[in-house]
């Protein structure tokens, strides 16, 4: 018995600008905001400094969607979508946390796995500097946080990378914190949803981040028994090694309007093939065409979504 | 046709003449005691030369051009071996050889990167680099195996799954997630041999395996020598000082628990005999799927599961 979230507020309508960046107009106005349901009810207060921080300083932001300038307030109360274009800027996992679970609440699981320098890296930067830069920047211990949570009711094992920590790399600590995600999902029975966004494998650990991608999916596969869904979304950026491993391989992918996902960069595959890449190349839509995802999901409708595949997988009646 | 890398000379010549003097000895006796001789002198000079590489020559030397690539492996260990083409998809990927064949009498598949000498090669393999098609061409080697029963055995030796285009369309990220979880839910005995290059998750797709071999001058990492410089510094020239700071040639790969076992390659390396360097191998194959026969088909799993759950450094 899980209680059924309230239906959503309609505040009006938000037309559909040209969106530069993809190259054109947009040819999915359903997805780019057309029609905007009520996000949650925040405050400004409710935002930290280091939230703010990480994904610009200063009152006001430029839209790198259609330029036009936004106050930070006015972005971070609306979940950092533009409220002219429906742009989806990236947003601290503090914010994802407030979008997507019951009062934001996570009950954190394997906090005290930590870095370690298995490689004693060093190029140019001590890898323990980095770590303790980016811990202190956004506040973290590493790039995910796992734990159990409510999803408009239904007790989840939730996962998020954060970005804004090196990347959202994939080292030793990440691919543990995964596979224990999926492993104590498998043994408490509850359904997972994991939020990527990251830039692959972290090369500071070598040999031992790609071994992360075998470890995770040994367990993802082990949790497949349970027959509890696994929602993957995909967030803006998502590659390489992450992609290659548990990010294409939810019961059901959905992501998040005009993400860059993909297995290699577009550098790398330009550089490859020596042309340059079309418009959209990557991007959720892309990705929608080429089947390679589910469902395009705007954060005014994410959570909602979310529970609804949750719901529906779990063969729940109302 | 003979590539010689400026390092390795002396002891290629040397070796040449350990071989003309073979031949000889092989019409007359009187050379027998001077082969000998000369065999033990090559080879100790090899192991010394070689054992001052760096970790970028050995790099260097696991992309030789004459070093042996999947199929001279297939030809020397497995009998009645039959290739099988496709991923029922899609397409046909050369870059990834697949197919039945016999180990020691017994039934087994196998699957592996496949690399080109000639250019016309070349082409038809992609260098070594897997479409997505590749990889789903190994998903269904690796059914096929359970259903019936059959070990696998894998061979890596790629610098990393295709940056293409039409593989991102055609999904390359899922293509090796899938791999890499089917493999590990297998309840077959499967064994991996890095044979040359272990290039990221296109060489990992290959991987998730009970035991995992490396030869002594093959290299596995997460990022190429050079992609990692790229990143770095901005330089592919910095190359040899990421390979060096990536920790990837074979005795780190023991030291870190990647590899359970390194395989010695004959003086000189893999690629100066490539009948030596299978019988080699095939000792170290052989050994380790007699020690996995004990196993039930969950505990083949299990042992898989535990091997890769243990990976990983960090403070708890």
């Amino acid at each position: 018995m899980t209680p059924r979230p309230a239906a959503p507020k309609l505040p009006g309508i938000v037309s559909c600008a040209p969106r530069p960046h993809v190259g054109g107009s947009c040819r999915r106005p359903l997805l780019a905001f057309e029609i905007t349901v009520a996000l949650p009810e925040r405050t400004p207060a409710q935002s930290t400094s280091t939230e703010k921080r990480s994904v610009g300083q200063g009152l006001f932001r430029k839209c790198t969607g259609c330029g036009v300038v936004n106050t930070v307030e006015d972005l971070s109360s609306r979940f950092y979508v533009c409220p002219t274009c429906g742009h989806h800027h990236p947003m601290a996992s503090s914010d994802w946390r407030k979008l997507v679970l019951d009062d934001g609440a996570l009950e954190r699981w394997d906090e005290h796995i930590l870095p370690s320098d298995p490689l004693e890296f060093e190029d140019g930067k001590r890898y323990v500097d980095r770590i303790s830069r980016a811990q202190a920047m956004t506040g973290a211990t590493e790039a995910v946080e796992i734990g159990r949570a409510r999803l408009s009711g239904i007790p989840i094992a939730y996962g998020a990378y954060n970005f804004a920590f090196m990347g959202g790399s994939m080292g030793s600590v990440v691919g543990e914190r995964i596979t224990r995600l999926f492993e104590r999902a498998t043994s408490d029975r509850l359904p997972v949803v994991l939020l990527h966004a990251s830039g692959g494998a972290r090369m500071q650990e070598g040999i031992l981040s790609l071994m992360q991608m075998a470890k995770t999916m040994s367990a993802l596969g082990r949790f497949r028994s349970v027959r509890k869904p696994y929602i993957s979304v995909l967030l803006h950026p998502t590659t390489g090694g992450v992609a290659a491993s548990t990010a294409f391989l939810g019961d059901v992918n959905v992501v998040e309007p005009n993400a860059t996902i993909g297995f290699a960069g577009p550098r790398v595959i330009e550089s490859t093939i020596n042309a340059k890449l079309p418009a959209g190349f990557q991007r959720s839509e892309f990705l929608l065409d080429h089947g390679m995802v589910d469902t395009i999901a705007p954060r005014s409708e994410m959570k909602q979504r979310l529970y609804q595949l949750l719901s529906l997988l779990s063969g729940e009646a109302t | 046709m003979a590539h010689i890398l400026a390092f390795e000379r002396p002891v290629v010549e040397l070796i040449t003449r350990v071989r003309e003097l073979r031949e000889l000895a092989s019409e007359d006796d009187r050379f027998g005691s001077e082969l000998k001789r000369l065999e033990d002198k090559a080879a100790r000079l090899a192991r010394e030369v070689f054992a001052k590489l760096s970790p970028m020559q050995k790099v260097q030397l696991s992309r030789h051009p004459n070093r042996p690539y999947t199929n001279d492996y297939i030809s020397r260990l497995f009998e009645d071996f039959v290739e099988l083409h496709g991923d029922r998809r899609f397409a046909e990927d050369g870059a990834l050889v697949a197919g039945v064949g016999r180990y020691h009498g017994r039934s087994v598949v196998v699957v592996g990167h496949q690399k080109g000498r000639t250019s016309k090669e070349q082409k038809l393999r992609n260098f070594g680099m897997p479409n997505p098609e590749g990889y789903r061409k190994a998903i269904r080697m690796y059914e096929l195996a359970e259903r019936f029963n059959l070990p696998i055995f894998t061979f890596v030796d790629t610098m990393g799954a295709y940056p293409g285009l039409g593989a991102e369309e055609r999904g390359q990220s899922e293509a090796i997630g899938a791999s890499i979880e089917v493999m590990s839910r297998m309840t077959v005995p499967i064994i991996t041999t890095v044979i040359g290059e272990g290039g990221s998750g296109g060489a990992l797709a290959l991987g998730v395996a009970n035991r995992v071999l490396v030869l002594e001058f093959s290299y596995y990492s997460v990022i190429t020598p050079e992609g990692c410089a790229a990143i770095l510094w901005k330089s592919a020239e910095r190359a040899p000082d990421a390979a060096a700071r990536l920790r990837i040639t074979a005795p780190h790969l023991l030291e870190f628990g990647i590899a359970d076992q390194i395989v010695e390659e004959p003086p000189g390396g893999a690629h100066q005999d490539h009948d030596d360097a299978a019988k080699r191998l095939d000792r170290a194959l052989y050994a380790a799927l007699t020690d996995l026969s004990d196993l039930s088909r969950d505990g083949l799993r299990e042992d898989r599961y535990q091997r890769f759950r243990k990976l990983g450094a960090f403070v708890a």
